[in-house]
């Protein structure tokens, strides 16, 4: 049997990952893929990193010993994913320290629902259950990546993710079946998050027309995702006795899911640096990030 | 530098590539390692290789379709028909 | 007995607060991610101590006053810089193993405590390695010297001296807390005191 050749030429390369085909890092990419790669999995690192920020708050505020410990092992896996992920960004050329730089010089993304404050022990709940959830389902549609290192870490960032669906899920059932209060918590949690949620996937862009579709970077259009999203967890939202803040919200009989469509100018606003907590948790990081290069030279210099 | 990270799962499996840390010496690299890849108990065992101690092996050459070294390369299925008809027909 | 171990619970969960603040903001992510579970380990065996002194560990963690708690100065400081962190952290490892090796005769669980804490020392003592010439980092250690006595008994301090190289000094004692623990346990039961006593979460 033959070694795969990996075409050097730009059709046929398309043709070949539409075909499932992988390739490794010293394998031959047109510009245009690597460049698209790199930028979506360096966002989706900022995304894990940013993610601890809203999270964070809430470790040292968390009302029993086991959810401490809980939280605390998840927002370790985010970190975790964080290094998994620039990792391979920076054996494609782009080191953790610019990708770093980048970020909290606004010159990067991350995802939309990290720009946003977390107010009560509810969004902890909420987040764990609901955002993770939204994350998982993209997630997964990573795992047969074209780019094999990045597929490959997806695996253990997906099981890793599965235990923080389940203690979202804990945390929601014990506030809604706790006090009246508790409940509210929760309920105001989900008004709250729920624009940013329906915005998540992204905007309906047809799958033929997106470039991570087409180069099969990842294997699902954004509104395929949005969908399965929406059947996997507002059933769950509503068997709790929980509302949600849409009333065209609705199930069709063909299965598919009818909803407000979400202002999408809104969502490039946020994205670019514009969202309630973006500059904020910006200026957080890039000051721990000035403060400690000190370590870094010491460590890693030598 | 770098340290590629193999991990074992169970006693007795292969080890098989995990991911990678960049650390200056061996000491770092275990002690990050440790955490990323068995935090939670999910590894027996690791093996930490400095990138460059990595000897990579890519090309082979198959220029004349040595059959007889692959499952392919034999078609059992025609003869053993055949073999059972003749088999069936022979006098007992 | 009771009293000795309420003291090593109550430093093992604020040193272990204190060090859960780290995640996110360590100097690099494979770091943080080896110092969270650090953090976890210590309140794990917080919590195992305090299950030998109570039916209910969470009371025990979160609902008593202030001035009940039996913490050590050294570990309420809030130490948002990595010097002063990893200095406190070298510091409290070796004192802690002074202590808890003394009472491996007494505490079955004192054993399982001590496996878990060889990898903290591991750690602890691969950082002290690394910036034992940094400036920044001695006079961390220096700064933090009083403190660190102030966990052990004075039978025990000359164990630590030997051990970390400086001399005795008077020590900020066990029994006065410093004004950094009440804005720590102002935090760390802000959620838990919204909801009546018994609540669950």
């Amino acid at each position: 049997m033959a070694a795969v050749e990996i075409p050097r030429d730009e059709q046929a390369f398309l043709a070949y990952v539409q075909d499932g085909g992988q390739v490794e890092v010293a394998d031959w990419m047109p510009d245009d893929y690597r460049a698209k790669l790199v930028k979506f999995i360096e966002m989706h690192g900022n995304s894990e990193l940013m993610g601890v920020l809203p999270e964070r708050e809430w470790i040292l505020r968390a009302p029993t010993l086991q959810r401490k410990l809980a939280l605390t092992a998840k927002v370790q896996d985010e970190v975790g994913h964080a290094q998994l992920i620039y990792r391979v960004v920076e054996d494609l050329g782009k080191p953790r320290e610019q990708c770093l730089a980048d970020l909290v010089d606004g010159k990067s993304k991350f995802h939309n629902v990290f720009h946003y404050p977390t107010k009560t022990w509810g969004d902890v709940g909420v987040i764990a259950w609901l955002v993770d959830a939204a994350a998982i389902i993209s997630q997964k549609a990573l795992l047969k990546c074209s780019y094999a290192p990045y597929a490959r870490i997806m695996k253990k960032i997906c099981w890793e993710e599965s235990f923080h669906i389940l203690h979202g899920r804990d945390v929601i059932l014990a506030l809604v079946t706790g006090t009246q209060e508790q409940f509210e918590l929760v309920q105001e949690a989900v008004d709250r998050w729920w624009g940013p949620l329906m915005q998540f996937h992204g905007n309906p862009i047809p799958k033929e027309e997106d470039p991570m579709y087409v180069w099969r970077i990842k294997s699902q259009g954004n509104e395929e995702a949005r969908q399965q999203f929406l059947e996997g967890y507002v059933p769950q939202i509503w068997e709790l006795g929980l509302t949600v803040p849409d009333p065209k919200l609705r199930r069709r009989d063909d299965g598919a899911w009818e909803y407000t469509e979400p202002d999408w100018d809104e969502l490039k606003h946020v994205v670019t640096g514009h969202g309630p907590m973006t500059e904020e948790r910006l200026a957080f990081r890039r000051g721990f990030l000035d403060r400690e290069q000190w370590v870094r030279d010491v460590v890693l210099a030598a | 530098m770098i340290f590629e990270v193999f991990r074992q799962e169970r006693k007795g499996q292969a080890f098989e590539h995990a991911g990678s840390v960049v650390a200056p010496d061996t000491d770092f690299a275990e002690a990050w390692a440790r955490e990323q890849y068995g935090r939670r108990g999910e590894s027996v065992a690791l093996w930490l290789v400095p990138r460059d101690a990595i000897h990579d092996v890519e090309d082979w050459a198959d220029e004349f379709d040595l059959k007889y070294r692959r499952v392919d390369g034999y078609s059992i299925k025609a003869r053993l028909k055949e073999a059972r008809e003749r088999a069936a027909s022979r006098p007992r | 007995m009771n009293e000795l171990l309420l003291g090593l619970a109550d430093d093992e969960l604020v040193i272990g607060w204190r060090d859960s603040e780290w995640t996110g903001i360590a100097p690099m992510l494979e770091e943080d991610v080896a110092f969270s579970s650090i953090a976890q380990n210590e309140i794990g065996h917080a919590r195992a101590v305090y299950q030998l002194l109570s039916d209910d560990a969470d009371a025990l963690a979160f609902d008593r006053a202030l001035d009940d708690y039996r913490c050590a100065p050294l570990v309420e400081l809030c130490l948002l810089d990595w010097a002063h962190a990893i200095a406190r952290r070298w510091l409290y490892e070796v004192a802690d193993e002074i202590r808890i090796t003394a009472l491996m005769g007494e505490l079955p669980l004192a054993a399982k405590i001590n496996r878990e804490e060889a990898y903290h020392r591991m750690h602890a003592e691969m950082w002290h390695e690394r910036l034992r010439d940094e400036p920044r980092f001695r006079t961390a250690v220096a700064e933090l010297w009083p403190y660190a006595l102030g966990v052990l008994p004075p039978e025990q301090r000359d164990a630590l001296s030997a051990r970390v190289g400086l001399p005795i000094v008077d020590a900020f004692e066990r029994g006065t807390h410093t004004d950094e623990l009440a804005p720590l346990w102002e935090e760390m039961t802000v959620v838990r005191r919204s909801a009546p006593a018994g609540a669950q979460w």
